[in-house]
């Protein structure tokens, strides 16, 4: 494991019920590095996703065995805090999904919940949330507005926003731009090119074209095996794999 | 917007200026060993021409990762190409003048033919067409590539100039034909380096453009 590995998932194995999902797939999450799971539907890439913070656990019949590592120790452990490890390890869905309450309130929320009670203190973190987002200049006269009236792309920078606001560790992100237009996307992406510096992202995308544009590593999946874990600039210019190669060049399928 | 892609297009431009920086200076010191005969100016000659293969193979991995990575379109693809074949034009001016080189360090081993006159300017004015060239690339100035191409016609012109002199000293003494062979070679290399400036103001063109302006195809009257 390297010193600046920040997870570590080795040896994973996950079923639904009979259904062999995940098969031994061993990762490497680099610390303030974009990670991309690309792979065709079915490939198994949004089961690892949330499995780095155990949301398969709400799902009836899954079963994990081998190990992932947050910072060295083993989330699946017994006794671990899921509700503290979905914290440092936040999550950002497909479509966005803005709580029904103002913009300030959704940002505000994930502190509450943590018992942060010092309004100061609150009102310090939202704006700093929001401004990493790019979204305090535009909203900071709107934050009693409903969070459902904003456009797309600022209901999805809104949800990152509500991840940044409990200081995550990891940030996942599942299809996070297939909701949003073309410009909206672009924006999307330079957005995580500037949180990079602060934070440690793993997307999945089924645009390998976006895997390419913004992560540092990509990790090839198909039937539940990672095919090929390799930095992005090699799987896109000279794969190991042949099946990496027919995938990234259109071939498959 | 701006992109982080950017940043990734500027890198490319400054290291193509570098890799020109370096090439201009490496013409200079050629000529400076064969018209002062100043020898101490060769090994550093050597020495940039590795910098200048090293940066070389650098600056197509680049051009090819971008290509892969980021899918460049219009003047972002033109110029990503652009820069990938006006990398090549770099390298091989750079060796001609180490050809320079070469031959001034044979040249040197005789007295001097005759006093220096056509070769400077030849070479003033190519390390001009390089500098101006690139510049043009990278700026997307149409008119000083224009100007560029312009400028070649005179340095064919002072070859032939000086391919007749020489002819003459050759046929009248043959003592002379050694140094009039390497000065003869030496002025080959310096059209061969406004060649390959052209041939960059000419990618320019494309890069500002979109118009392939090579073998006189889509020149405007002007051109």
């Amino acid at each position: 494991m390297k010193t600046d590995t920040v997870i570590s998932v080795r040896n994973l194995d996950l079923f639904y019920g009979t259904f062999h999902a995940l098969k031994a797939v061993p990762m490497d999450v680099l610390g303030r590095h974009i990670t991309a799971l690309i792979g065709p539907s079915g490939c198994g890439k949004s089961t690892l996703l949330r499995a780095l913070n155990r949301m398969n656990d709400l799902i009836q019949g899954v079963r994990v065995t081998g190990t992932i590592l947050l910072e060295g120790q083993d989330i699946y452990a017994p006794g671990t805090d899921v509700c503290e490890l979905r914290k440092r390890v936040g999550m950002v869905f497909q479509r966005p999904n803005p709580f029904p309450l103002s913009i300030y309130e959704n940002v505000a929320f994930g502190l509450r919940v943590a018992g942060v009670s010092d309004r100061q203190r609150v009102e310090e973190i939202v704006e700093r949330s929001l401004a990493a987002v790019a979204l305090w200049d535009p909203l900071k006269d709107k934050l009693d507005h409903s969070a459902l009236i904003l456009p797309l792309d600022q209901q999805q920078r809104l949800c990152i926003a509500r991840v940044l606001a409990v200081e995550p560790e990891v940030i996942l992100m599942d299809e996070p731009c297939s909701a949003l237009d073309p410009i909206a996307t672009a924006r999307i992406e330079e957005l995580m090119l500037d949180l990079k510096a602060d934070y440690t992202i793993v997307i999945v995308t089924h645009n390998m074209q976006q895997a390419a544009r913004i992560s540092d590593y990509s990790g090839y999946m198909l039937l539940g095996e990672m095919i090929e874990f390799t930095e992005t600039a090699g799987i896109f210019t000279s794969p190991k794999d042949k099946r990496t190669q027919d995938y990234v060049s259109g071939r498959y399928g | 917007m701006e992109r982080h892609f950017d940043e990734n297009l500027q890198a490319l431009k400054y290291h193509l200026m570098k890799m020109s920086a370096i090439a201009e200076v490496m013409i200079s010191d050629a000529i400076k060993a064969a018209v002062e005969r100043n020898e101490s100016v060769i090994p550093p000659v050597f020495q940039r021409e590795e910098q200048v293969n090293q940066m070389q193979i650098e600056i197509d991995e680049t051009c090819l990762t971008l290509i892969a990575l980021h899918q460049p379109a219009a003047g972002d693809l033109r110029f990503i190409l652009g820069a990938a074949k006006a990398n090549a034009e770099l390298e091989r001016l750079a060796d001609e003048a180490v050809n320079i080189v070469q031959r001034s360090e044979h040249l040197l081993k005789d007295p001097p033919l005759k006093p220096f006159e056509i070769i400077p300017e030849m070479a003033v004015i190519a390390r001009g067409m390089v500098r101006d060239s690139l510049h043009a690339f990278v700026n997307r100035n149409v008119d000083l590539a224009r100007e560029v191409l312009l400028r070649d016609d005179r340095v064919d012109d002072l070859k032939d100039a000086i391919t007749a002199e020489l002819t003459a000293y050759m046929t009248s003494d043959s003592s002379t034909v050694s140094r009039a062979l390497d000065l003869l070679l030496i002025a080959r290399y310096l059209e061969r380096i406004g060649d390959h400036a052209t041939n960059i103001a000419e990618i320019a063109i494309f890069v500002a453009e979109g118009r392939d302006v090579r073998h006189h195809a889509n020149k405007l009257p002007e051109e």
